[in-house]
């Protein structure tokens, strides 16, 4: 087994075994799908032209969540120490966290984007469209997040600086995520250039998050 | 003198000293000719009356809300490759004023989007990439204030400036773009195709002194960081003897 996979298998494990793992953050998104009807009001016609846009402000708060503990919790047992000094470069052992914290995060979104659309009242086209959009649009938003949580990983109190270093810079895949997702239902544009644009934006941040957030880790922990 | 010489905090302070003064007079002066510019040499604009005077303070904060992340670029460049202190600090002091000119160009948008609009906030697509340029020098304000050792924040602040130089040009391409999705007719147009003399030249010359004023203020903000930097070592060294 390299070291890569390794961290990955560790990181998934210790994501599942402790707080509950990936239902946490699937709970945490039901709950706020179910907050917007009692804020907007419960007229399904309206619910299912923001229904995208909900689904996305939900996924988008829900991936922030466990974000924190994504590199503090090493950081607090040493762990992190170990990493720093091991051979593997560390912006792949970043990006294997950020992949573990993706599969143990979003991809539990992804998969329930589907039951709560239809609270939504989402037509199966938008559902399927919703789901592909956050699908391919969360990687960037976990990357983003990696650098935030390197930034913050010896911060007292880091886990209210992260939102606010990193939700500014989600702006972009947001935009680009729910105009894709309204484009397959409504038009007026097709489907495919925002979602191209998506796909552009993920893999601009699968570049530029583990090196920022490697960068980050050197000049923060020495 | 090379520029060099500059980097020593000490020289630093001296020249300084002798500059300040003179820049802070040149700033006062362009200042009193702009504004004479302004309100009685540029006309007012026949669909705006007096209300077009709010672009000579609203266009040089725009600028410059721009600009000062471009100094704290050059200046977190600085702290990573060769880790000066005094890049840290030029950060460090730029951002308060990158934030206060952006939050200026803000509020003046609004007042003057009052009359002209009937409100004061529209999702336009430049004051929606104004309004998440604010957001972020807050975020590296916030980092600056969290993170105890000066030296690490300036590094941790020091990417966070560079990703988000990254990403501006892109967030500012997908507000654009969003916008001309949501609202097809732009409500503000400015400039088009030609600014008479008549408002450029009292523009160009508040952008001037706006300027000025941001050189003024940072190299005092820079000289007020070292100080208060040189006073809480020698706090530490007074616990230190003391204990």
């Amino acid at each position: 087994m390299t070291p890569l996979s390794a961290l990955l298998l560790r990181d998934m494990r210790l994501a599942i075994r402790v707080g509950g793992g990936a239902l946490m953050g699937v709970l945490f998104f039901l709950t706020v799908v179910t907050l917007v009807p009692f804020a907007v009001g419960p007229d399904l016609a309206q619910l299912r032209r923001i229904g995208p846009a909900i689904l996305w402000i939900g996924a988008l708060l829900a991936s922030l969540l466990t974000l924190d503990r994504l590199l503090a919790a090493d950081h607090e047992d040493g762990s992190l120490d170990l990493l720093l000094m091991g051979t593997t470069p560390l912006e792949l052992t970043v990006l294997a966290k950020a992949a573990a914290h993706w599969i143990t995060s979003c991809l539990p979104l992804v998969i329930a984007t589907p039951l709560l659309g239809l609270f939504l009242n989402l037509e199966p086209l938008a559902i399927g469209a919703v789901a592909l959009t956050l699908l391919v649009g969360t990687p960037a938003l976990t990357c983003i997040g990696l650098i935030g949580a390197a930034l913050s990983v010896a911060l007292r109190r880091g886990g209210l600086l992260l939102p606010v270093l990193v939700l500014p810079l989600t702006v972009p895949v947001l935009i680009f995520g729910v105009a894709a997702s309204n484009a397959a239902v409504a038009g007026p544009m097709s489907f495919g250039a925002p979602f191209m644009v998506l796909c552009a934006l993920t893999l601009g941040s699968l570049v530029l998050g583990p090196f920022a957030a490697a960068a980050a880790l050197r000049h923060g922990l020495e | 003198m090379a520029l060099i010489d500059l980097a020593n905090p000490a020289r630093f302070l001296a020249l300084t000293a002798r500059i300040l003064p003179w820049l802070a007079t040149a700033t006062v002066v362009v200042f009193a000719i702009g504004l004479y510019l302004v309100w009685f040499v540029a006309p007012d604009d026949y669909q705006m009356g007096a209300v077009v005077k709010i672009m000579f303070i609203h266009v040089p904060n725009a600028w410059l809300a721009m600009g000062v992340w471009a100094v704290m670029c050059i200046a977190s460049i600085g702290t990573l490759v060769w880790r000066h202190p005094l890049a840290d600090v030029a950060a460090k002091a730029a951002a308060p004023l990158g934030a206060a000119f952006t939050f200026l160009a803000l509020l003046t948008g609004s007042l003057w989007g009052r009359p002209m609009w009937g409100t004061y906030w529209v999702w336009d697509a430049r004051l929606t990439s104004v309004l998440v340029l604010f957001l972020m020098y807050l975020g590296v304000m916030a980092l600056w204030r969290t993170v105890d050792d000066p030296s690490r924040a300036a590094r941790a602040a020091a990417i966070l400036t560079l990703v988000g130089a990254i990403n501006l040009p892109i967030i500012k391409f997908s507000v654009d773009w969003w916008n001309t999705l949501h609202q097809p007719a732009s409500l503000l147009r400015m400039g088009g195709p030609a600014i008479h003399p008549s408002i450029l030249t009292p523009l160009l010359v508040m952008a001037l002194a706006f300027l000025l004023l941001f050189f003024t203020l940072h190299l005092a903000a820079m000289r007020n960081e070292i100080l208060r930097r040189r006073v809480r070592t020698m706090w530490l060294m007074q616990a230190h003897a003391a204990s």
